[in-house]
């Protein structure tokens, strides 16, 4: 079903939804960018239609929806295993189409990979529905249509923003709020099919310990500085590290947490007694870079990057990712097709 | 649904002091491991961490633990009858009976003879189920030694041929000194298909441990080693054990070397 509505329809429509559901969607953030005077756009919780920022790419993914920076595991006290109160409410979240086949890349880590299912990730999952922003231009740096991530059905609802916003409704569970709010139209989303930045993917198969050690890696060596923001802005970066902590207060109690990690930021792979492994910045872009175009396929079937391009916004190194994939390729060869 | 990061809690039935700063924890519990799986140990609101089983039997386990950190320095406060909280076992183990029925040479370098010790003191309690058992057993110092009493009940063993040695002695130290891998060298290892050989220790007494043996002519298919890596979870989510598309804790630790040998960090 495909709806015509005027935006304050859809803004109603919202309201309307709020009631049951938690809405996320990217939002501009005043004043708070990485320099003077200059905005960050990540996402949040909205109310309203004219809090969702359309215009820019978000700057962090939504996957921090699905995936906290820090999340509970368990609560202590004297000593005893307590998990946090699960919150019944559900979840809408607008995101491109980039994203959600992103979520299909946490999917697979977070339930697929070994036999245990992580629940705290699946608790989230099963209570999200996408509503995908259609995307048509891109914006600099994505590379969607190169990793084959431009588009997807795994939504919703799609929803064109304009003077009047365009709706398709997959989920009948959303038909309701939707009934009676607009005209009955064509239409389907468009998928971006030409992306301003291209890239051309390696042959997995010629990838060997011989392309782990060539000298390409060593230019990252000196540009890397190792901050980790491509990690942390990338919608497929899955790494966690668990902590605990006591609560100052009252030591007595505490929590288990897990928190965000990043395969460039120092004590990844350190150990208690001191070892530890890719001291080297180089070697960590080869061991994420592989990660995302390599080694995920080779287990798994399909590449972990979709073509974002959050981490060549984000580098202050100015370090691109996607000329990086294009290095790999020189290197080992296209993929066959 | 199961919440696979909920451990179960249990109590320590005895502590052992190895050496000042290794001490061995029996646990009273009912996990029932595979030789060289590891198990996920914490303390509320200290951590967690990835800990070898040393030992098992029937209702315990043992732990050898080196203070190194938050969590094993607070272990190594607790007494008999106190608590700590453990979850797994996880990972692949060693393949034992691929071993039965051959010649075994085992190479061991600090705590890494931890996780190989149960297959050692199987193989003791039932020596007609192997040809022999070359052991090479290397520590830094004489006071670094883990496990004194059962390598001189192994020294014992008629099938067993136990080689120990300091990197460096002491005054009192009449015994062996020099890296392990100059003793292999000294060794009538050579090739044989009916020969197995483990390797575990730090990462570089395993690479030049498992370099000595190739240069012996052994295959790298008759080749075992076993990984440490850091680990937050042992069930293939946190990522910080993957090495290309393999996950340690997943399946690791143990490798054949035909896949080590490939695996770079």
């Amino acid at each position: 079903m495909s709806l015509k509505l005027s935006r304050e329809a859809f803004d109603d429509v919202l309201k309307d939804l709020g009631k049951e559901y938690k809405i996320y969607a990217p939002i501009r953030i005043k004043g708070e960018g990485r320099f003077s005077d200059t905005d960050v756009v990540r996402y949040g919780e909205v109310s309203g239609l004219d809090e969702i920022e359309i215009h820019e790419k978000a700057h962090f993914s939504p996957k921090e929806i699905l995936f906290p920076i820090t999340q509970t595991l368990f609560y202590f006290t004297e000593g005893e295993y307590q998990e946090p109160k699960y919150d019944e409410k559900k979840i809408i979240v607008f995101l491109r189409p980039c994203d959600i086949n992103g979520v299909t890349r946490l999917d697979q880590v977070f339930l697929e990979n070994g036999e245990d299912k992580d629940i705290y990730y699946e608790r989230l999952r099963e209570k999200v529905k996408f509503f995908m922003i259609e995307c048509i231009e891109g914006f600099d740096n994505c590379f969607c249509v190169s990793m084959d991530a431009n588009k997807t059905e795994k939504y919703a609802a799609a929803i064109r923003f304009g003077d009047d916003m365009l709706v398709e409704i997959k989920d009948e569970a959303l038909i309701n709020a939707f009934q009676e709010k607009g005209e009955f139209v064509n239409f389907e989303p468009t998928f971006i099919q030409e992306n301003l930045v291209n890239v051309k993917l390696p042959d997995i198969e010629q990838i060997t310990t011989e392309t782990f050690e060539d000298d390409m890696w060593k230019e990252y060596a000196q540009r890397c500085i190792a901050c980790g923001r491509c990690n942390f802005v990338c919608m497929t970066c899955s790494c966690w590290t668990m902590q605990d902590i006591a609560y100052d207060e009252n030591n007595s109690s505490g929590e288990r947490r897990r928190a965000w990690a990043g395969c460039h930021v120092d004590g990844f792979t350190d150990m208690a007694g001191g070892h530890g492994f890719r001291k080297n910045y180089g070697d960590r872009m080869r061991f994420k870079t592989m990660h995302k175009i390599n080694d995920f396929k080779k287990r798994n079937g399909y590449h972990m990057c979709v073509g974002c391009g959050r981490c060549d916004d984000v580098c202050p190194e100015y370090i691109s990712f996607s000329s990086c994939i294009n290095k790999v390729t020189k290197l080992v060869g296209e993929e066959r097709k | 649904m199961k919440n696979p990061y909920l451990p179960n809690k249990y109590m320590i039935l005895d502590v052992q002091h190895q050496t000042d700063i290794d001490y061995t924890f029996r646990v009273a519990c009912d996990i029932a491991p595979k030789n060289g799986q590891f198990v996920e140990l914490s303390i509320p609101k200290i951590g967690e961490a990835p800990i070898s089983i040393s030992d098992f039997g029937d209702g315990y386990i043992d732990m050898t633990i080196r203070r190194v950190g938050k969590v094993t320095d607070y272990l190594h406060n607790l007494r008999p009858g106190d608590h700590m909280y453990l979850r797994g076992p996880y990972g692949n183990g060693f393949p034992l009976d691929h071993y039965k029925g051959k010649r075994l040479v085992i190479a061991a370098g600090g705590t890494g003879l931890a996780p190989v010790k149960s297959i050692i003191n199987y193989f003791h309690q039932h020596s007609q189920e192997i040809q022999g058992l070359d052991l090479f057993i290397g520590f830094k110092s004489p006071k670094d030694i883990l496990f004194m009493d059962e390598i001189e009940n192994w020294m014992k063993n008629e099938r067993f041929n136990v080689v120990l040695t300091v990197d460096k002695g002491d005054e009192c130290w009449t015994g062996n000194v020099g890296l392990i891998t100059q003793y292999i060298s000294q060794e009538s290892i050579g090739k044989d298909e009916n020969l197995e050989v483990i390797i575990v220790g730090p990462p570089m007494m395993m690479k030049f441990t498992a370099l000595e043996f190739l240069k012996k002519e052994i295959l790298e298919n008759q080749i075992w080693v076993s990984f440490e890596r850091k680990m937050s979870c042992g069930i293939g989510k946190c990522g910080h054990c993957k090495i290309d598309e393999t996950y340690v804790c997943l399946e690791g630790p143990v490798f054949n070397y035909t896949k080590a040998k490939k695996l770079i960090d």
